[in-house]
């Protein structure tokens, strides 16, 4: 066993030593980093190609009336739009951070299993180019929202199903076993003395997350291969004339989709309470109840999918249950607020971009968790459910909370995956300009629904004609913000001020006790931790 | 902690090899679980009525006697599903009945298209929780009913609201809905 363990790691370091170059570099990796920036990058793509989408909705939705397009394009817009955002854009970039740092973050030298890793990157792009080449066939792209109700999606379905659920398919083998690495890696190669209870937060929720998508993904797989033989075999899961019953496909859908909220937001937790300690050169107020906190909110969100069915006429035990529950998730959310404040109150302040993003994060993110608490009301939710108002609240959640986090992590941590200091200037305008544009964008989207907008309608009554415009403006600045950021990470990669080895005098972690830019292999022996 | 299991470069092949394993097992076990949502769906539903699935077998006749005191109304109601060009509804839109009591009605169908068609009728009872009281004695719905080209059929249901029938519910709605089957039948 000790001779045969010796020769592996042998051949491994013979592995390691060799670094290809080009595109076979890329193709080829198994190295954590390598695979991490893909990820990354595969995520900023799919960012910009779900943005251009949304302009396109905008667009439309710039004047009432039927201006640019037809309701059916509109409707692939908006599912495709949803898609990509939710499997393409979030979620690859947080696991593009889960790759680049957790091995850093507990002092390992790789991912546990790093050709695995190669897999799980190199799928995805072929699952998009799936989905989104459905734009270009006679059927249209997926245009039954991204939550594909049955049987919108199978006897309404305008053909497009098939590549709808091999994409998704190919998506969650993707994000399986992305996660299965996670948990080996985090559970088997901390170094000598990172117990669990010193891991960093990113990587303590990261470690929750990954086990939401070990539970939750096949789910959605057993849900689409469902929905696929209904539609293309003559099965009837979601079929009433056949025995089945379409209810039971939002049930066996929400039982996936919202612990899949929770997928997208806890990895940001994770970043927010890195970052807003290193500013405020103060520890993370109550670091074990973040840990539980996040425990909680995972535990919690298997128990309350019905919250986005409350009109689909169940029993009032099912509402009022749902409801609590519900509410309850609001609880553990708070004490993390909270520890945010706490963490910030009477802290030596500095408000570099990351930790800008991450205020923004704090503040905004409430907002939005304040909309989900009155959407979790059932009374309140019959009269807002499906209008603009729900489209508010998750963007809140999802753009202001995940995409914000994602933003401020890369400014965090950009100086040691380049070696590069980035441009202050340019930075603090992607900040500011995303700041009041992402407002202008979603805050008027509140009242728009109060006043009763119906949600995935490409037209509009009058009344509503002046709120939409500043929201497709701010839409438009949003979207135009993002090239900033663009410019901003190609001018860091190409050069600019070296960044020391911890650019951030608050900072702590390992990752920053290695050179920047950290080099191709770190921790091949393991720290000392105390 | 024993020896094995600290992270050291030795022991972590055969860790790593565990873990993925269980989590691999995990995988499978909520691939499958997705699925058997669908039987537990259902016996949940048969159980508490919930999503207003009547029975599909014939009930027993009714021996617990006859409710004089309470009236419930119980009001028909029909649709066709997308593209089955069928004429359907019911003969009358409403009755009133004591609990326990006995009703014979009936609804019209007449096939409107030059083929064949099979059509299944789907009941549905609003609200849910009356769904386990309406008990079914002869319906139309146990059964698949092809019509020829133009042809017509009145389709008798015969059925009692059960004495149990909770106090609250005082207006029973039951809604039909004709599916298109003819395709699944051919094969
Ligand atoms: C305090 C915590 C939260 C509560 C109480 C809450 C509650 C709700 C409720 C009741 C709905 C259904 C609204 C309707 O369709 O009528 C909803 C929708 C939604 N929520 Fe939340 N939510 C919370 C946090 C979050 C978070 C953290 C995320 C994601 C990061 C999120 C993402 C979503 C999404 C995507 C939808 C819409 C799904 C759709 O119909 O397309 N929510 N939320
Ligand atoms: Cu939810």
């Amino acid at each position: 066993m000790t001779t045969e363990a010796i020769h592996d790691s042998h051949e491994h370091d013979d592995h390691h030593d060799h670094k290809m170059t080009g595109i076979k570099r890329w193709l080829y990796t198994t190295n954590h980093k390598d695979i991490g920036t893909l990820y990354l990058w595969f995520a900023f793509i799919m960012l910009l190609v779900g943005g251009a989408l949304a302009m396109g909705i905008r667009a439309e939705l710039f004047q009432p009336g039927l201006q640019l397009m037809e309701p059916d394009f509109f409707n692939q817009l908006t599912t495709v739009h949803g898609l990509i955002m939710v499997f393409g854009a979030i979620m690859p970039a947080f696991t593009g951070f889960a790759n680049w740092m957790i091995p850093m973050m507990i002092g390992a030298p790789d991912m546990a299993l790093p050709r695995m890793n190669n897999w799980s990157f190199w799928i995805l792009p072929f699952a998009f180019a799936i989905l989104l080449s459905s734009f270009f066939m006679d059927s249209g792209a997926p245009n039954f929202g991204w939550t594909f109700y049955a049987p919108l999606s199978s006897t309404y379905s305008n053909g497009s199903t098939a590549f709808f659920v091999f994409a998704v398919h190919i998506m969650g083998v993707s994000s399986i076993m992305g996660a299965i690495n996670v948990i080996v890696t985090i559970m088997n190669m901390r170094a000598p003395g990172m117990t669990y209870m010193k891991m960093p937060l990113f990587v303590w929720t990261f470690f929750i997350t990954a086990y939401l998508l070990i539970a939750v993904m096949p789910v959605l797989a057993g849900v689409v291969t469902m929905l696929l033989t209904d539609t293309y075999f003559g099965t009837s899961f979601f079929d009433a004339a056949g025995g089945g019953d379409p209810v039971m496909f939002q049930h066996i859908f929400w039982f996936f989709g919202h612990p899949e909220v929770y997928i997208m937001i806890l990895p940001a937790f994770g970043i927010v309470s890195t970052i807003i300690p290193a500013f405020a050169r103060k520890r993370l107020f109550g670091y074990s109840s973040m840990v539980y906190a996040t425990a909680s909110i995972a535990f919690l969100s298997f128990i309350v999918w019905a919250h986005h069915m409350f009109t689909t006429g169940m029993p009032l035990f099912g509402e009022l249950f749902f409801m609590y529950c519900t509410m309850l998730i609001a609880v553990p959310t708070g004490v993390k607020v909270f520890n945010w404040v706490a963490t910030m109150w009477r802290g030596s302040m500095s408000f570099e971009v990351p930790m800008l993003f991450s205020i923004a994060f704090v503040i905004l993110f409430t907002i939005g968790g304040f909309s989900g608490l009155m959407l979790a009301m059932t009374p309140i939710d019959f009269q807002y459910h499906d209008t603009y108002f729900v489209v508010a609240h998750f963007h809140y959640v999802l753009v202001t909370g995940s995409l914000f986090s994602i933003f401020a992590g890369t400014y965090y941590w950009l100086p040691k995956w380049t070696g590069n200091m980035y441009s202050d200037k340019l930075s603090k305008a992607h900040f500011w300009c995303s700041l009041i544009s992402v407002n202008l964008l979603f805050f008027p989207m509140h009242f728009l629904g109060l006043a009763g907008m119906p949600r995935r309608i490409p037209d509009y009554a009058l009344q509503f004609a002046d709120f939409n415009m500043w929201v497709s403006i701010g839409g438009f600045a949003f979207g135009l913000s993002q090239l900033i950021f663009l410019a901003v990470v190609i001018k860091c990669i190409k050069g600019g001020e070296k960044a020391e080895a911890k650019p951030w005098d608050g900072a702590e972690g390992l990752e920053w006790t290695v050179p920047s830019p950290a080099p191709y292999h770190t921790f091949e022996t393991p720290p000392k931790i105390d | 902690m024993s020896i094995e299991q600290q992270p050291t470069p030795e022991n972590n092949k055969v860790n790593t090899a565990n873990t993925v394993k269980k989590l691999v097992l995990v995988v499978f076990a909520m691939f499958g679980f997705g699925f058997a949502l669908v039987p537990l769906y259902d016996v949940f539903c048969d159980i508490t009525g919930l999503n207003g699935k009547t029975s599909t077998t014939a009930a027993n006749v009714n021996e617990a006697g006859i409710d004089e005191s309470r009236t419930i109304t119980v009001q028909f109601i029909s649709r066709t599903a997308k593209g089955i060009p069928w004429q359907f509804e019911p003969m009358v839109n409403e009755i009133k009945v004591h609990p326990g009591e006995m009703k014979l009605v009936k609804f019209y169908a007449k096939n409107e298209s030059p083929n064949a068609i099979v059509g299944q009728a789907v009941p549905s009872v609003s609200p849910g929780q009356a769904a386990v009281y309406f008990q079914k004695i002869e319906c139309f719905c146990f059964n698949s009913q092809p019509l020829k080209a133009q042809e017509d059929v009145e389709m008798a249901l015969q059925f009692y609201v059960d004495t149990e029938l909770p106090e609250e519910v005082t207006t029973i709605t039951l809604s039909y809905t004709l599916y298109d089957i003819t395709s699944s039948v051919e094969t």
